[in-house]
């Protein structure tokens, strides 16, 4: 996977291909122990999840907690976490995925089509506009959730889908990797081919300039979904409307001691269950797409 | 790349596509900071008597500043928050860029398993994975010894609220200097092997100097994030008292704006954790580049 990544061509410089590795060599038994521990320790938490969401809320206090009690458990904890509440889990997953992919389409088209037009062009202002956005790239999203929300709560914009979407649509990092991009994998020959052909510069966006750029594109769109679909703070502060959390903000509702009930940890195990499991399956069969290195190689130029 | 491919035009193209994202920028990044800033020099004031009690906004100085920089409150936050950092940064980046060189080294087996386990956390939103963490934390659940260990100490809080945030972006932060270590030239390692270098000397000696602006890089990119360490401490609060209303800057910020209703401090918190997370990232970013600039010359 990791050799036709590298080899699909390095968008920032020109390297050589990485050799095949053809001969087997010995098993380096140091460092594969080194990453046996590391890999475990990212995936038992996670798998230890599986287990705890086969027990009762009175099992899980009082089985052992690396033996798993029953299907019979996982079943209605699973069937728990549907209904609970009038089946709201599913309108949070379903929250999170409007959120996440909503916002991470939308931003990935304003991003890839202002990078295309820094990237390719020189016009009035274009060098002001970069350093206004590589400056951009220094103010924290995050820190200005707060912020953000004193000032759409003046339009009485808070508390619906636009004020979670909305302050997502831009962002600085995606332009800046979609600018470095487009300026070295983007040729400017085949652009004036088209140009000579007669082709508007319309045109050679959608037949050039938007294919040539869709492994940065794909590479940001997976990078702003996860960021969204990560993000706590902005939700938090923008919603009081339970119907409208995105997973994170639903389950971490749950866990709220609320008036000395006490806390239905089965459910909310298995709601953590279900909100890791779809996304990690997602994820990890989209790695081969990522294009990371466009992160690594984004600092040497 | 060559400026002098980019031609100038008379198409309305680039100023059309640059248009939307500069139009949600400034409403959305600028107008924010400016506002909260606008906001950090205000107070309420109440008016009015015996006809009913009025509140207005009206200017109060660098008061809330005051306010802010003479809390105690505000100093310990900070001191947390620099806690859980100074723990967290150098495992992050000592155990990414090991994972990386295991990955990367010859002989090396299960990789593709491997990398695929250590990049699974990525895809847990952080306050999921508090949740995941704070269950095999709570002595009731705990599977790593949570009834004799107490993770929610005075002391054992700031690792486990760093573990939960290093368990969070190392594989990330693997992947992206794996990805350079691929990317290196692979004739002076072969040259080295030839010349009876061993695997580890190779690592050491060849890859790791060769990948040091990619580590540098992380290394920025975790210490900007520590100090925005807002959702796992929020998000294990309901299971602990070690964790209070306003444990980090950030939660400070919300309690302060939310909480307190005090929109006035809240902003100017808000600001100066702004003002010092720019700071920290052009100061970090000029040593980063004379790092590599030294790297390379």
């Amino acid at each position: 996977m990791t050799s036709t990544v590298v080899v699909q061509g390095q968008p920032t410089s020109t390297r050589v291909p990485p050799p095949a590795r053809a001969a087997r060599r010995p098993v380096n038994w140091r460092v594969t122990i080194i990453l046996i521990i590391g890999g475990l320790y990212c995936v038992l938490p996670a798998l230890w999840i599986l287990i705890a969401a086969t027990k009762t809320n009175a099992q899980l206090f009082s089985t052992p907690p690396y033996v798993p009690s029953s299907l019979k458990s996982f079943g209605s904890n699973m069937s728990g976490i549907f209904s609970w509440n009038g089946h709201i889990f599913f309108r949070w997953w379903l929250n999170s995925l409007i959120y996440a992919a909503g916002g991470g389409i939308l931003s990935t088209i304003i991003a890839g089509m202002a990078g295309y037009a820094l990237g390719k062009y020189e016009f009035p202002g274009s060098r002001v506009i970069f350093r206004i956005i590589v400056a951009a790239v220094l103010l924290p999203q995050i820190l200005l959730a707060v912020p953000q929300y004193l000032l759409l709560a003046k339009f009485g914009m808070t508390n619906s889908y636009e004020s979670v979407i909305l302050p997502q649509l831009v962002s600085p990092f995606a332009i800046y990797l979609c600018k470095i991009y487009a300026e070295a994998g983007v040729p400017d020959e085949i652009m004036e081919a088209v140009r000579i052909d007669g082709g508007s510069e319309y045109r050679i966006f959608w037949s050039v300039g938007s294919r040539l750029m869709l492994p940065a594109l794909v590479t940001v769109l997976l990078l702003q979904f996860i960021a969204i679909w990560n993000n706590f703070l902005l939700p938090f502060v923008m919603l009081n409307n339970s119907s409208l959390y995105p997973l994170t903000l639903g389950l971490y509702g749950m866990i709220q001691p609320t008036g000395g009930q006490p806390n239905e940890y089965s459910l909310v195990i298995a709601g953590v269950f279900l909100a890791i499991v779809p996304l990690a399956i997602l994820f990890l069969s989209l790695q081969r797409f990522w294009r990371i290195d466009l992160l690594s190689g984004g600092i040497k130029s | 790349m060559a400026v002098a491919g980019r031609r100038k035009h008379s198409s309305k193209l680039p100023v059309l596509f640059v248009a939307p994202a500069l139009l949600l920028l400034a409403l959305f990044t600028f107008a924010p900071a400016i506002y909260a800033f606008y906001l950090s020099l205000m107070k309420s004031h109440v008016s009015g008597g015996l006809l009913g009690t009025s509140t207005e906004q009206v200017f109060a100085g660098a008061s809330n500043y005051a306010n802010t920089f003479s809390d105690p409150q505000f100093w310990s936050s900070l001191e947390r928050m620099l806690l859980v950092a100074v723990i967290g940064i150098p495992v992050t980046v000592f155990l990414a860029t090991l994972f990386a060189l295991c990955l990367d080294a010859n002989g090396a087996r299960l990789t593709t398993v491997s990398r695929l386990a250590l990049f699974l956390p990525y895809a847990v939103p952080g306050v999921i994975a508090s949740l995941l963490w704070g269950f095999l934390y709570l002595p009731a659940t705990s599977p790593i010894g949570g009834g004799v260990i107490d993770y929610f100490g005075n002391r054992t809080i700031f690792f486990t609220v760093a573990n939960v945030a290093v368990w969070g972006v190392i594989g990330f932060n693997t992947v992206v200097l794996y990805t350079a270590l691929r990317a290196l030239p692979p004739d002076i390692c072969r040259a080295a092997e030839v010349d009876g270098a061993s695997e580890l000397q190779i690592a050491l000696r060849i890859k790791l100097p060769q990948i040091a602006p990619a580590i540098s890089m992380i290394s920025l990119f975790s210490l900007i994030n520590a100090l925005q360490l807002f959702n796992e401490p929020t998000a294990l609060k309901p299971l602990t008292n070690a964790i209070t209303s306003t444990w980090v800057p950030l939660m400070r910020v919300y309690s302060d704006s939310f909480v307190n209703n005090d929109i006035y401090g809240g902003a100017a918190s808000a600001f100066t954790l702004l003002v010092m997370t720019v700071a920290v990232t052009v100061a970090g970013g000029a040593a980063a580049t004379r790092l590599t600039r030294r790297q390379s010359s």
